[in-house]
């Protein structure tokens, strides 16, 4: 099969410092992709090269006639924002020429129900808001899904939901889904390749081969990885939400 | 030459536009960008006076090159869009100052009231007025996803770039076609205020565009009535009436 996406060499430079230095990695279509790393590992960086927003040293080679539905990690929007729901998907539904039916049919599949459409974005919980980012990605049935971080503003509960939901829609909409993700239970659950990250790739492949000890000790300290292995019900893995 | 009529219906188209314009420069939260952008004209004004050409010719040409300097000051450097704008602003005044010589022609640059309207000009105005609320309806998609969060255009197929682009042009056009009204100090009120009352009183995107709209030339029209009665400062009469709108509009609770 040839690869969905083909990285080589990914370097990423801001004022001087390499924010990601020699990454590589292979995507196949349908994996689920995971990036883990430390607070300021450069995870969200790769995002953004990936999508084309920031300049980049290396290959990053994308499958022909890709699309692609990116979540972003944290949304810097106006809380008082006339715009409601539905305004924010209709305009992208306009802006790829889509039936209006398109964004009733997506709102139900992200699990919102359709009063949720004239709720101004502002008014949504953590929760809701992410959904609502998700059918926003959804629209124009993108073929790789990209999200940073989707549980950052979210609880627990939530989170697991969200969690839940990414993986449902994979498998119906078919898509290959890259995600950064503090969550080693939903990478062992659900990846079928990982990347470990610390400026630099320290380990890429299937989470059950790479993620040995020694790899998570270098990315995460001992005793958040002792702790995670001992009570995997804890959140312990999960460390508190910044930007990488 | 045309009646007082004319400068009337000119101004209802320009203020239309002037309240579009300002509802989705509220919404990317530019608009002091707006106010400041106006000025820019006054150098450009001021040239034209001295040269006896058609004021507004000068204040468009310095108004583009304002607005490509903004763009590109926005896109290339670490300076925020405020400090790129603060800097072409005191520089334009200035410049401006010096160039008008005459303190009479200095006012009507910056009050507003400069020479007498004729065809072309009323022509060229309602074509540009149309031309901008047309445009804006256009672009209103890319617009709102692009001041959602910029990170989420390029998923959509929208270039960040362009769109900011063409919405300062359509900024400058505006602020043109009313700057012969309300003069470089003034213009950018009528883009302001009846947006940030709009804004106070509606609760949707649809209701916010065209209450906008309609205080902006709401406010025109009792500028021009009562600046006629009263022989007021058309200029200022309109302002402080969309001023009293905005006032007005506190007093109507939030919900």
């Amino acid at each position: 099969m040839s690869p969905v996406l083909d990285v080589r060499d990914l370097t990423v430079v801001f004022d001087g410092a390499a924010m990601v230095k020699d990454v590589s990695f292979a995507l196949e279509p349908g994996d689920a992709f995971a990036i883990v790393g430390p607070n300021g590992a450069g995870k969200s960086v790769i995002l953004r090269a990936l999508l084309g927003m920031i300049p980049y040293r290396g290959t990053i080679a994308w499958a022909p006639g890709i699309r692609i539905g990116y979540v972003p990690q944290k949304i810097d929007a106006d809380r008082h924002l006339p715009i409601n729901v539905k305004n924010l998907l209709r305009a992208k539904a306009a802006t790829l020429g889509l039936p209006a039916n398109d964004i009733e049919e997506i709102i139900g599949t992200v699990g919102l129900d359709e009063k949720i459409l004239g709720t101004p974005v502002g008014h949504l919980s953590g929760g809701q808001f992410q959904r609502a980012l998700i059918a926003f990605a959804l629209l124009g049935k993108p073929s790789v899904l990209i999200l940073d971080e989707p549980t950052a503003s979210i609880d627990k509960q939530g989170e697991e939901q969200v969690y839940e939901l990414v993986h449902r829609l994979q498998d119906s909409y078919e898509m290959t889904v890259i995600i950064v993700s503090h969550d080693l239970n939903f990478v062992y659950k659900y990846a079928s390749k990982v990347l470990c990250v610390n400026r630099e790739g320290l380990c890429f492949g299937p989470p059950d081969e790479v993620l040995t000890p020694e790899i998570l000790e270098k990315i995460y300290g001992p005793h958040k990885y002792f702790h995670h292995f001992h009570h995997p019900e804890e959140e312990a893995m999960k460390h508190p939400h910044g930007h990488a | 030459m045309l009646n007082a009529y004319s400068s009337v219906i000119l101004a209802v188209f320009a203020a239309a536009a002037a309240g579009l314009v300002g509802a989705f420069a509220l919404m990317k939260r530019t608009i002091l960008a707006g106010d400041v952008m106006s000025h820019i004209a006054i150098p450009g004004l001021g040239l034209a006076i001295l040269w006896k050409v058609d004021p507004l010719v000068g204040g468009g040409l310095t108004l583009l090159l304002g607005i490509l300097l903004i763009w590109h000051l926005q896109k290339s450097t670490e300076l925020s869009s405020e400090a790129a704008i603060g800097v072409i602003f005191a520089s334009s005044v200035a410049l401006g100052a010096l160039l008008i010589n005459s303190t009479e022609a200095l006012v009507d640059a910056l009050f507003g009231g400069f020479g007498a309207l004729s065809w072309d000009q009323f022509i060229f105005g309602i074509a540009t007025s149309v031309f901008v609320i047309a445009a804006l309806w256009i672009l209103r998609h890319k617009l709102i996803i692009t001041l959602f969060s910029p990170d989420l255009a390029p998923s959509a197929g929208i270039r960040v770039g362009a769109v900011n682009l063409y919405f300062l042009l359509l900024f400058g056009l505006a602020i043109l076609v009313s700057l012969r009204f309300l003069g470089a100090l003034l213009v950018g009120s009528l883009i302001i205020i009846p947006a940030s009352a709009a804004r106070q009183l509606t609760h949707s995107l649809g209701a916010f565009l065209t209450t906008s709209m309609a205080l902006a030339v709401a406010s025109t029209l009792i500028g021009f009535y009562l600046s006629a009665r009263y022989s007021l400062e058309q200029g200022a009469t309109i302002v402080v009436v969309a001023a009293a709108f905005f006032a007005l509009s506190l007093l109507v609770p939030k919900k």
